[in-house]
């Protein structure tokens, strides 16, 4: 029971958000986590075209052996991830809370451009109160 | 006194919004054609409605009654994307902060005449014994108290006199609501959006007639991280009347 990170992840696959909450994941520099983060943002693009049964919205769980990544794709294509490990159940109730969190910290910040990076000192802290201090990143 | 030059607080009023809505009603031309072409008139004319209001549409803003508004609240979210862009709007077209704070009052400012005459016309309305603030410090008591809950919904969450000028005084609000979900970056930390709030206090203040300088400062604290002090520099007229009323 444990969640590891959060990714939020632009409409255009860039990662404009990440932050890691509890030790145990790969150690790697931003640079990479760009890379995975557009890869996920492909990969998620193909398992959205492969549905047999008409339009879908994409994968919305990946499972591993160690651990869980969880996807929220919003209405604008925002991607929110979350990491956890593979009994965590509540990983949908808190992207839900974080996606409302991104709402008005974020959206509602005057001092925000849309899918640049965030640096709003008020989402930090309301994603620090939802899930846990942890080292930013 | 001259005033060849606009007032300076209302230069931002665009003369553009003035333009009146037009309605023009189209005749059907087959309506048109048959009663002009023909010397007979034709036999089964259906009689054309001419009422000038599509069903359904609400009477505009300026015949609503102004009482039946009184409680109506507006969505704090819609606000809050209005005033983001309030500030970005207003960001892109000043040098600094200080240009910014100031435009920002200005903004305020005409929220603030307007609220002023708001609450007077309804308190006048339905109160028995309507009454107009003449001392200093109810005016102040009542900007606390009143002006805050016709736009915030709540009280502010202090008001103080400032031990080293007595021309100062502060009402604090412990968490804003127009700059609750907004997080200033660190370059421009001195900017307290809340100028806009000054600017209303400073509408009202003038509107009772106690000019004053009114300026917002972020004085957070652990506990409320939005804390936010108007500060009040009342000019010098002010306190001597003041003293003369005692």
């Amino acid at each position: 029971m444990a969640i590891f990170g959060l990714w939020v992840i632009n409409k255009a696959g860039g990662l404009v958000y990440q932050r890691n909450f509890a030790e145990g994941l790969a150690q790697l520099t931003s640079n990479e986590y760009l890379v995975l983060a557009g890869t996920l943002h492909g990969i998620h693009a193909i398992t959205a075209r492969l549905s047999p049964t008409g339009s879908s919205s994409g994968a919305q769980v990946i499972e591993g052996e160690s651990f869980k990544l969880t996807i929220l794709l919003t209405a604008t294509g925002t991607k929110f991830v979350l990491l956890t490990s593979l009994t965590e159940m509540t990983a949908d109730t808190v992207l839900q809370k974080v996606y409302e969190a991104y709402a008005d910290a974020v959206m509602k910040n005057p001092f925000h451009t849309p899918e640049m990076p965030i640096r709003s000192e008020g989402f930090d802290t309301r994603i620090t109160a939802l899930i846990g201090s942890g080292q930013s990143s | 006194m001259s005033y060849a030059q606009p007032h300076p607080r209302f230069s931002v009023l665009s003369s553009s919004s003035l333009s009146s809505a037009d309605h023009t009603y189209v005749q059907s031309p087959t309506a048109a054609s048959s009663t002009t072409r023909f010397s007979l008139p034709s036999v089964n004319t259906t009689p054309v409605s001419t009422t000038p209001k599509p069903p359904g549409a609400r009477p505009s803003i300026y015949d609503r009654p102004l009482n039946k508004t009184r409680t109506a609240e507006v969505s704090a979210s819609a606000f809050a994307f209005l005033f983001s862009e309030v500030v970005q709007y207003t960001q892109k077209r000043v040098a600094g902060i200080n240009d910014l704070e100031r435009r920002l009052n200005t903004l305020g400012y005409r929220i603030g005449t307007r609220v002023l005459e708001l609450m007077v016309w309804r308190t006048e309305s339905t109160s028995k014994a309507p009454k107009r603030e003449i001392r200093f410090l109810q005016a102040l008591m009542s900007i606390h108290t009143q002006v805050w809950r016709t736009c915030f919904g709540k009280p502010a969450d202090g008001l103080e006199k400032s031990v080293e000028n007595d021309d100062e005084y502060m009402i604090v609000d412990n968490d804003p609501p127009i700059t609750r979900n907004i997080s200033v970056p660190r370059d421009l930390s001195s900017l307290s959006c809340s100028s806009f709030t000054a600017g209303i206090v400073e509408a009202v203040l003038d509107g009772l007639g106690f000019p004053a300088r009114v300026t917002a400062h972020n004085t957070p604290t652990s506990q409320y991280p939005g804390r936010t002090v108007i500060l009040i520099k009342v000019e010098k007229s002010v306190l001597e009347r003041e003293e003369a009323l005692k």
